[in-house]
């Protein structure tokens, strides 16, 4: 007689994997990144693939040689991580400052808490920002921007991000308005790390992401409005020292941050109310310190704090229970 | 007909798979050999009244229930009870069985075998309910819960509507779909000898939306008969677990049945439509339940099909006549996929509570390998009761029974549309039948102090 597999119910597993959440984000990535390989010509290539390289290789290493585990790398979260570092980085960034960032990345942002959904922690930001740290020079100069099909490319241009340029100008006591008539504002507003600048492109690959269900619209519209609803006031109460809200919204890293690392599943938070208090968490920390804090931008910091509240918030934010019985 | 309705919170919609809703029920032939288990229902199984050499007619009652949470057990057919010994059952257990080689087909005296529709009820609510009792009545969804103790009100409740459970929410069968399309008449009798039984003036039938052609031939009888004033039918939207008691409650009255307590708490007693059909026969008929309708399907099944069968008929004969069992297949479910159980082998007892064998090929039931939790939060989602599965399942596998009870794990339904939606495959639902097992011994031992 034969033998049957017994199992516990269900029986039947619906089409969501591990796998195929991963190579959604990796997919809504690719606008952005063709929008950086535009921009920035090969460099965009190299730091990308430099990044990704590093991240998988590091992955394997740690998973084969210290946990001794299977083989994790085919998950697609390190390509994710990977992508996300390179595109929080200056084009022109050395090759050896990527694979320090990426070790902090993958080897403590994400495989000493236990590997994919066990770490705290943005592992691309954990990257980002000890490289941030260790090499501020490298990291906050960019090179301007030059369209791939328009002048002849150099990389000997480099120069500040527009929302550095607003917060030394605005530092200096020159006004918002005479900031904003400068003669390069037009390079500068597509000046700054690889993946942040094509906003448009950032945005179709979030939407994707939404409409593929891999991450709610909460999070990101709340996030936005956040940023949005602050900056507007301040820029009503004070237009001098305060500038245009647009300017926020779509420079900087806020958009990438928005719908690529603050809708992480594993560090953020479970329920959808929770997501929501994250989101407004995140979008007000990252005003605060662009308009007051010390540097132009304030997405990664603010993102990792808000992380480290994620335990808190899920402990708080409950979903909505059937049947509660009614005292 | 109203339009579609709903339950509030999470449900899943697996693929429906719904291969034999356009087959009629074909009546089984009487096999030469039937096997009753004495245990088929949730409860205490029955006490043999029958040994080796008796002669038993049709209808014949051959256990008697044993407690209150107990059902009687009949006959399916006339012949000579071989054994009475124990089987492997679906479950996996040995268990107590009448053995009856099959003669003739000579039923009990006083049974109507005819097919006149008898629409008068002329038995009171007593007589209906232990009617009900006496003909071995259980809830034929699948959990086999006696249904005269759900008839049975207590003196301090009132029962305001009779819920009609038409959802069949889960994939693939389609036995309750065939019953409402064949037998929509004896079904709303049916529904009427439960109002009359419970007292409740109002009757909802709650019938998911992928059955629309029975939910508007029910509606348009309902309109035309007066005799069936008070019935009413809800369309719902496909959504998996419409048919959860609680949820069908939710949607079909916006009621909430509060943690821990029953239907009974907001005037709802929930029958499903097999359920009906056997009280039509058993109060109209004076029937027992010893036949059901069974759908035995699967993706590689020559021939899906619905069969009115004897209870005790073996499986085997039931895969033989849809074609035989798919050379691929793994897994064989009774019941549907999302809350059937597996069994071991192919050859077992249609009991009761088999609505359907389905046979599963490896592409679909390939044991998958578990990741880590991503904490993405589906589950979450998913869950109809709005428990926090991926929680749950870590407190289980680390033994934190007072901390599962705190997160409420007695409230889990065990739906899986956790462990179905989960992307990194994680056996939630094992870990929280298990959490929810000793959870349970938990709040017993603490009660008994």
């Amino acid at each position: 007689m034969n033998n049957y597999l017994i199992s516990g119910s269900p029986h039947i597993h619906g089409w969501e994997s591990t796998k195929k959440i991963m190579y959604s984000v990796v997919i809504a990535l690719m606008p952005a990144f063709l929008f950086s390989i535009y921009y920035f010509g090969f460099d965009a290539i190299r730091v990308t693939l430099i990044s990704v390289a590093a991240c998988v290789l590091i992955e394997w290493l740690i998973q084969k040689f210290l946990i001794k585990g299977p083989c994790t790398i085919a998950d697609g979260s390190a390509i994710i991580t990977g992508i996300l570092l390179a595109f929080n980085l200056p084009s022109n960034i050395p090759a050896w400052m990527i694979i320090v960032g990426a070790i902090v990345a993958i080897g403590i942002g994400k495989m000493s808490f236990g590997g994919l959904g066990n770490n705290p922690f943005n592992p691309a930001l954990v990257g980002r920002v000890f490289m941030l740290i260790s090499f501020p020079v490298a990291m906050t100069t960019w090179p301007t921007p030059r369209p791939l099909l328009g002048d002849a490319w150099t990389d000997a241009i480099t120069g500040p991000t527009l929302l550095g340029h607003l917060k030394e100008g605005i530092s200096q006591g020159i006004s918002a308005n005479d900031l904003m008539v400068f003669e390069n504002v037009q390079e500068l507003i597509y000046s700054g790390s690889l993946g942040e600048t094509g906003s448009l492109a950032i945005i179709i690959g979030g939407l994707f992401l939404i409409l593929r269900k891999v991450i709610d619209w909460q999070t990101p519209v709340v996030i936005i409005a956040t940023v949005a609803l602050i900056a507007t006031a301040c820029w009503l109460i004070d237009p001098v020292h305060y500038v245009n809200p647009m300017i926020h919204i779509f420079s900087g890293g806020l958009l990438l941050g928005a719908f690529f690392m603050a809708t992480d599943m594993a560090t953020s938070p479970m329920t959808i109310n929770g997501k929501i208090i994250f989101a407004i968490g995140v979008g007000a920390l990252t005003i605060i310190i662009r308009l007051w804090g010390a540097y132009p931008e304030g997405m990664s910091f603010a993102i990792l704090i808000m992380n480290a509240f994620v335990p808190l918030i899920n402990k708080v934010c409950k979903p909505k229970r059937f049947g509660k019985p009614v005292k | 007909m109203n339009p579609k309705k709903t339950f509030p919170i999470g449900g899943v919609h697996p693929e429906e798979n719904k291969l034999s809703s356009d087959k009629p029920i074909i009546t089984f032939p009487i096999p030469k050999q039937v096997i009753i288990p004495l245990g088929q229902c949730l409860g205490a199984p029955a006490d043999a009244i029958v040994k080796k050499g008796d002669e038993v007619k049709v209808g014949q009652i051959i256990g008697t229930a044993k407690g209150f949470i107990s059902a009687n057990v009949h006959s399916s057919v006339s012949g000579k009870v071989t054994k009475v010994d124990e089987i492997m059952d679906h479950t996996g257990y040995r268990k107590l069985a009448v053995f009856i080689d099959v003669e003739g087909d000579e039923w009990l005296e006083g049974i109507d075998t005819s097919d006149t529709l008898v629409k008068e009820i002329t038995l009171s609510r007593e007589e209906i309910i232990n009617r009900v009792k006496d003909h071995g009545i259980v809830g034929l969804g699948g959990a086999t819960f006696p249904t005269s103790v759900k008839l049975t009100i207590p003196k301090d409740k009132n029962a305001e509507f009779v819920l009609i459970n038409a959802a069949e929410c889960e994939p693939y069968l389609t036995c309750d779909n065939r019953l409402l399309l064949e037998k929509q008449n004896e079904f709303l009798v049916g529904v009427k000898i439960l109002m009359k039984a419970v007292d409740a003036p109002k009757a909802i039938i709650g019938i998911e939306a992928n059955k629309k052609k029975a939910a508007k031939q029910l509606h348009k009888i309902i309109k035309e008969d007066k005799y069936f004033k008070g019935i009413k039918v809800q369309l719902l939207q496909t959504k998996y677990p419409q048919g959860g008691e609680k949820q069908l409650i939710k949607a079909c009255t916006g009621r909430e049945v509060p943690s821990g307590k029953l239907p009974i708490e907001t005037g709802c007693v929930v029958v499903n439509v097999a359920s009906t059909y056997a009280i039509y026969e058993a109060v109209q008929k004076n029937k027992p339940l010893i036949s059901r309708v069974v759908t035995v399907t699967g993706k590689s099944v020559k021939n899906p099909s619905n069969f009115m069968v004897r209870i005790g008929t073996s499986s085997t004969e039931l895969i033989e006549a849809v074609g035989g069992l798919p050379e691929n297949t793994t897994n064989i479910i009774n019941g549907g996929p999302m809350m059937g159980k597996s069994v071991s082998v192919s050859e077992f007892p249609v009991i009761k509570g088999t609505s359907g064998i389905l046979m599963m090929t490896d592409k679909e039931a390939q044991p998958r390998q578990a990741g880590n939790c991503l904490r993405c939060g589906k589950c979450v989602n998913v869950c109809p009761m709005g428990l926090e599965p991926y929680l749950l399942c870590r407190m289980a596998k680390n033994n934190m029974f007072e901390e599962t009870e705190a997160n409420y794990i007695m409230d889990c339904i065990e739906c899986g549309s956790c462990e179905f939606t989960c992307p990194a495959n994680i056996p939630l639902l094992d870990y929280i039948r298990y959490g929810k097992n000793k959870t349970g011994q938990l709040i017993r031992s603490r009660n008994q102090k």
